[in-house]
């Protein structure tokens, strides 16, 4: 069993993307989520679906400064995964009211409605980038998604100098931003 | 200030790139001018959508990579296949086998008036029984095979196989030389192939294609007995049919044909196959291989399998793959199949329709 100061480093080592932080959660905890979904009637592949979503649930809540973890890491994993997987069992319209837990849980049901708002959130922006057309969608993507530097990205779309690639980037973003926020007041 | 150097400037401060001189500045700015307060609330929440979007793609490749090095460790396995796991084949395995005719034949000239009143009591019982279980199927079936025999004195004795089939499906004439198209999961493990038709005359058939990718599987009528058929009234399309578009089929989950009419519910098939469409109808063991035909008699495509765990999700196999098919059959075995050009289904009624297309729709039978 991991110390609380372990899982802490785990934690964080997850919020900054640390590939081998996150090898080490997923090879943990892994076989016993695919075990419960498996056993409730679940694919190996809804398996790796939930394992993976629940890991972008623990990642957000990782990166807000307020998380501290009150349970122990695998514990709070595995409430999420079942939260998940009861979800989406109720969506396909098979809910199983016995569903089988043999494991202590604790309440995660905010952690899954700010994820899920997070989640439309994204999907508006992943929307409204594709509405943008070339070259647009890819000088952003370039800048704020790969986090490349502005003579790096001027250099690869054949800008004469950094300050044009700024302009047009900032152009882009202006666009970008009326799409979104047109279609993020919609829904809300 | 203009707005692409204010944008800057928020961006800057949120990265931490500003001096503290500049940092306290542009608090105080915002302090004191709302629209500026307000242009930076909107633009770092935008900051923040744009900050996750890309926090996420690096986190699932991440996943994604860790995932892959676990499975070729050995440490996790995604085991079994996703296909078996939830749909189930429409075809029928009867759970015990039934001697298909050949000795029937010589039952009914002994005492063929006792035979058939002994099955047609039996039948009754099974009428209001709701319970179809393979006993039912069996008397059924011999009670056909007298009553055929019956009515056709010269009925093609010497063309009846003598084995016993364990299973049966639905085929239809591709060409009206012999071949008859049905799925590939059918036949994939068969010994023997016979094909039957709505009279029950039934003709050896074997295999000239069967590929378990596409699911399909055409037989060639090998039995001299067949007679070659001109005219097909159908035809396949290979465009793609509409949603909500009305189609129907005809098969064998019985003895007897059974019709059966629904709609096209989705253009791809199970977890988003596009080489199928997904269907809402009623079908049952038995269906697999059967034509999944729109109003004007042009068929669309091939009933394979359904869902086990959803009502009405059926899923076939769309008829385009067909052209594919023969192309492959005639580079690979340099037999030239020929889809029938003309339909004259069109503007029939449905009855009529059916009369016209129920003679070429065959029971696959085999063990």
């Amino acid at each position: 069993m991991k110390t609380y100061d372990q899982e802490e480093a785990l934690l964080k080592g997850l919020a900054a993307n640390d590939s081998n932080s996150i090898e080490t959660i997923y090879r943990e905890n892994y076989l016993a989520i695919q075990t419960f979904i498996v056993k409730n009637s679940g694919h190996p592949d809804d398996a790796r679906d939930i394992f993976q979503e629940a890991m972008i649930v623990l990642f957000e809540k990782a990166k807000s400064s307020s998380f501290t973890l009150s349970c122990q890491l695998q514990t709070y994993l595995y409430s999420i995964c079942r939260r998940l997987w009861l979800k989406k069992l109720q969506r396909q319209n098979r809910f199983n009211p016995a569903i089988e837990t043999d494991q202590v849980i604790v309440a995660v049901d905010d952690e899954i409605d700010s994820h899920e708002k997070m989640s439309s959130d994204l999907v508006l922006m992943e929307n409204a980038m594709m509405k943008l057309g070339e070259p647009c969608k890819s000088l952003l993507e370039a800048f704020y998604i790969e986090k490349r530097s502005m003579p790096e990205i001027a250099a690869h779309f054949g800008y004469t100098n950094a300050d044009n690639a700024k302009t047009q980037k900032y152009k882009c973003l202006m666009r970008l931003k009326k799409i979104f926020f047109a279609h993020y007041k919609n829904t809300d | 200030m203009e707005e692409n150097l204010l944008l800057d400037a928020i961006e800057r401060y949120r990265n931490g790139e500003m001096s503290d001189e500049e940092k306290a500045s542009f608090e105080e700015l915002r302090k004191n001018n709302p629209d500026i307060d307000q242009i930076a609330v909107d633009h770092n929440f935008f900051l923040e959508g744009l900050e996750r979007m890309s926090d996420l793609r690096y986190l699932k490749h991440n996943l994604n990579n860790v995932e892959s090095k676990l499975i070729n460790e050995g440490v996790i396995s995604h085991k079994g296949d996703r296909a078996k796991a939830k749909i189930i084949y429409l075809w029928n395995r009867y759970r015990r086998t039934i001697t298909v005719a050949a000795a029937i034949a010589g039952v009914v000239s002994l005492s063929t008036a006792s035979l058939i009143s002994k099955y047609s009591e039996n039948k009754k019982v099974g009428v209001i029984t709701p319970l179809v279980d393979n006993k039912l199927n069996q008397f059924e079936y011999k009670l056909n095979q007298i009553e055929h025999k019956l009515n056709d004195a010269t009925a093609l004795a010497s063309a009846r196989p003598k084995f016993e089939a364990n299973f049966r499906a639905t085929g239809f004439l591709v060409d009206g030389n012999g071949y008859i198209i049905t799925n590939a999961h059918v036949v994939q493990n068969a010994k023997n192939l016979i094909v039957e038709n709505k009279k029950g005359d039934q003709f050896y058939a074997s295999p000239v294609y069967s590929n378990i990718t596409n699911d399909l599987a055409i037989l060639k009528i090998t039995d001299s007995l067949f007679k070659k058929v001109n005219e097909l009234p159908y035809t396949f399309t290979k465009s793609s049919a509409e949603l909500a578009e009305p189609i129907f089929t005809l098969g064998y989950p019985r003895e007897e044909v059974v019709y059966g009419e629904g709609y096209l519910s989705a253009k791809s098939g199970y977890y988003g196959d596009t080489t199928s469409y997904q269907i809402s109808i009623s079908v049952n063991p038995g269906n697999s291989g059967g034509p999944v035909i729109d109003k004007d008699g042009e068929i669309i495509g091939i009933i394979s399998s359904k869902e086990t765990n959803a009502d009405g999700v059926v899923f076939a196999i769309k008829s385009k793959n067909i052209y594919n098919a023969l192309k492959e059959i005639k580079k690979d075995n340099a037999i030239n199949i020929k889809l029938p050009t003309r339909n004259s289904l069109k503007d029939l009624s449905r009855v009529k329709q059916i009369k016209k297309l129920e003679d070429f729709i065959y029971k696959v039978k085999g063990n």
